[in-house]
């Protein structure tokens, strides 16, 4: 007979609000095995902790049932405590009354009744808990960092920085993403170029980071420590080491298209490099648009360049490398605005977003850095900044807030005072949200000390008027319909995780959330893991930030990566499933649903009658399997099961629950 | 105008949210509905606040604003919001309150001349007790 100790804990008033504590405590001492019950204001704390050590110590107990928060939350706290007082860890079963009990129930009689119930059945499995050990399993000390932004730059140089090895890989021909295409930053107004610029030279140079451009992920096998990752090198039809990066063959290319990195404001040629400072400063072509590729005839880029480097025979390439973590910094699309007609976007050449406006502002933009109407090329004098276009918008947009438009309009505001005297810049908000460090004295300044108006009203509609556009809203402060006649508008875009999130997702096999964005694996606490071990997140691919937040989340990001790099050998998921051989019927139904490529098929010797005879059964890889449990279902003989979950502890829970 | 706990109807919101079955509540007072109305001239009351005193309970603004008889149902609003409230509905909804509330109606089919008793649509007939009833 197993000697199981029940502890309760209260959680404040989580839980004893809502669940009578002492019936609790009384219906569990009746309960089969259970030798010793104590109940705790906070079984997590330092003391609550204690209480279970002593108990497991002076009453022998060899089971611990505690009914508390989700096993999310505490299970690993409470298995150090069991195993401190010299249990194995997984003779601890959690029962959880608080997520799946008293936060979910008002009525305290219901509760109580539905937390005995839920004791009952950790007792039941609890009595049924075996010893389980975790496989040490070895890293690769080389990490894998997916996108070249400020988010992936940071990781990047972080991991590189503490000793390991970095692969940075980018899809586009340069590293730099957004950060690469703004003008100013706020709140400081620091030029963007200035400050991103060193730190892409930084990545190139590192002796530890090797980047791996125009090059995408194909395909993501293995675990934390050991990941095998194919990654396809597009072909860039430009040798990298014979290129001088000279310029020659795109001053000649004779195919023009529009330049991505200058948001379509103008047109770049068919071999590219998408900007001046572009890490590393090589130029790709652009099969899709290159006249050679599409027409046949051409080579015009081959005959101009100087270092032979045009190798118009180059295929894709697909490398495949051992990675120890992986750090996923993909970035952000920007709204696509085809649900906002009332706007005019598309159909009136002086109506930009917010990004084609920075590209005005930008220095090495279409426009050198001068703001004029793409129209007529005069300089705006009046400007309408409409917010969150596609943002809080859950009837035709995004439900969630861009969280960088009220900011970068600011700054906007600001800059349009500055570029253009004279002019004047009103902005159209629904609500202005500057939480952040220096963040509102900037916003302040922008109507304090550059004249901007601030309206509280959405624009309901534009108008071309003649060669203005006419802006139609009303102020809610003051009730006043508002007409005016502008230069330009300018719309903030929300932002939207990428398209292609999901496939991403699915090829590391971690989760995203409505809205594509990656999740994390704990809102606070975890924001910057994955649910899958060594994997993690880093800037706007996770949720809409600014870039010190991303920043700080990719050295965030790095220091993981680093810890799991520190170590000699990783302790491996011990509740993975196991194959009874002399069950295995052999037909594999198994392998066939599981999603990680763990069961392979084994063929064993059996002696039947005097003849030994081969038979094939499943076999399962501890180190592949996730623990999650798919085989269990889909083997009929039953043959499979999960350490820690296995089919009778299921099933006395079952019981225990119906008694 | 003046917001006073007295004055402030607490089952309004409710109200108006049920007979109209639009979520008032999520209006967050962006203007977008007001800034595009075709017939706003005519308000007295401009479609935002028209949600802004159901939020707030205000009965006596709103139903005594010529507003709610101005609203064309256009739509306009509506396509526009990015709240997913549907405003007409929400008009409609304090019309029908209106009218619940004074019961009876100014006309009845009777007092019609039997002439246009007998040709009027139907819809044309209720429509018309309602706006005589206000």
């Amino acid at each position: 007979m197993k000697r199981i100790g029940v502890f309760i804990c209260w959680c404040g008033s989580n839980i004893a609000a809502t669940v009578d504590i002492d019936r609790v405590i009384a219906a569990a001492q009746k309960m089969s095995g259970v030798v010793y019950t104590d109940q705790n204001k906070y079984t997590c704390s330092e003391i609550g902790q204690a209480m279970i050590k002593d108990a497991i110590k002076e009453y022998r107990l060899d089971r611990v049932v505690i009914g508390s928060c989700s096993p999310r939350m505490h299970e690993n706290t409470f298995r150090k405590t069991v195993e401190s007082a010299g249990l194995n860890p997984y003779y601890l079963e959690i029962a959880n009354i608080r997520e799946q009990c008293s936060w979910v129930h008002k009525d305290k009689e219901a509760g109580t009744a539905k937390a005995i119930s839920l004791i009952r059945t950790a007792v039941a499995k609890a009595a049924m808990n075996e010893a389980l050990f975790a496989a040490e399993m070895p890293v690769t000390r080389r990490a894998l960092v997916i996108g070249g932004g400020i988010a992936g730059i940071q990781a990047a140089l972080d991991i590189a920085d503490t000793g390991f090895e970095v692969d940075l890989v980018e899809r586009e021909p340069s590293i730099g993403g957004r950060m690469a295409q703004l003008d100013k930053t706020f709140p400081t107004l620091d030029c963007s170029a200035c400050i991103l610029t060193p730190k892409m030279v930084d990545v190139a140079q590192h002796e530890k980071i090797k980047l791996i451009t125009y090059a995408e992920v194909d395909k993501v096998e293995g675990y934390l420590g050991n990941f095998t990752v194919t990654i396809r090198s597009k072909a860039r039809s430009v040798d990298l080491q014979k290129c001088i990066g000279c310029g020659e063959c795109i001053a000649k290319c004779p195919s023009k298209v529009a330049s991505e990195f200058e948001e379509g404001l103008v047109s770049r040629r068919a071999i590219y490099t998408p900007f001046p400072q572009a890490v590393p400063n090589k130029p790709a072509i652009d099969r899709a648009h290159c006249r050679f590729f599409t027409a046949g005839k051409c080579k015009v880029c081959q005959k101009v360049c100087p270092a032979d480097a045009i190798d118009y025979e180059m295929a894709d390439r697909l490398l495949t490398n051992q990675y120890g973590a992986i750090v996923v910094a993909t970035g952000f699309d920007t709204h696509k605005l085809n649900n906002y007609g009332e706007y005019a976007y598309g159909k009136h050449p002086d109506v930009l977003t917010s990004l084609e406006f920075e590209r005005l502002l930008n220095a090495s933009g279409p426009t050198g850095g001068k703001i004029l109407r793409p129209s007529d090329g005069k300089e705006p004098k009046t400007v309408a900044f409409i917010q969150c276009v596609g943002s809080r918008d859950k009837a035709k947009g995004n439900p969630y807030c861009a969280k960088i438009c009220c900011m970068y309009t600011a700054k906007h505001a600001i800059l349009l005072s500055e570029k253009v005297p004279g002019s004047k810049a009103f902005v159209f908000y629904i609500d202005v949200r500057t939480a952040g460090k220096d963040y509102e004295e900037f916003y302040t300044r922008a109507y304090e000390e550059c004249g901007a108006s601030y309206i509280k009203g959405n624009v309901s509609k534009v108008f071309p008027d003649g060669d203005k556009l006419l802006v139609r809203s009303v102020d809610v402060l003051s009730g006043a319909l508002v007409e005016l006649s502008v230069d330009m508008v300018v719309l903030a875009a929300s932002v939207d995780a990428r398209a292609d999130a999901k496939e991403l997702a699915q090829k590391l096999a971690v989760t995203v959330n409505a809205h594509k964005f990656f999740t994390e694996a704990h809102p606070k606490l975890r924001p910057v893991d994955t649910q899958t071990a060594g994997i993690f997140l880093a800037g706007m691919c996770q949720g809409p930030k600014d870039i010190p937040e991303t920043v700080a989340q990719a050295s965030a990001a790095a220091v993981k990566v680093a810890a799991i790099f520190s170590k000699q050998s990783l302790l491996g998921n011990p509740t993975v499933a196991e194959v009874e051989p002399k069950l295995c019927s052999g037909d594999l139904s198994c392998m066939a649903v599981c999603p990680y490529g763990a069961i392979s098929e084994q063929v064993v010797e059996e002696r039947r009658g005097r003849e030994m005879v081969p038979r094939k059964i499943a076999q399962v890889n501890a180190a592949l399997c996730q623990g999650c449990g798919a085989c269990t279902v889909a083997c009929r003989p039953g043959a499979i099961n999960l350490k820690g979950f296995t089919n009778q502890q299921i099933l006395a829970e079952v019981d225990a629950i119906c008694l | 105008m003046k917001v006073i706990t007295e004055k402030i109807n607490y089952n309004l919101l409710r109200e108006v949210e049920e007979v109209s079955g639009q979520k008032v509540s999520a209006c967050f007072q962006c203007g977008k509905c007001s800034g595009g109305c075709p017939v706003v001239w005519g308000m007295d009351v401009l479609p935002h606040q028209v949600l802004r005193y159901a939020q707030l309970g205000l009965v006596d603004e709103l139903l005594h604003s010529k507003t709610l008889w101005i609203c064309a149902s256009c739509q306009t609003c509506d396509s526009r919001c990015p709240r997913n409230v549907d405003i007409p509905k929400v008009i409609e909804a304090l019309r029908l309150i209106i009218l619940r509330n004074k019961g009876g109606n100014y006309l009845h089919p009777n007092d019609l001349p039997a002439r246009v008793r007998e040709n009027a649509p139907q819809q044309g007939l209720v429509s018309a007790f309602r706006k005589y009833a206000k």
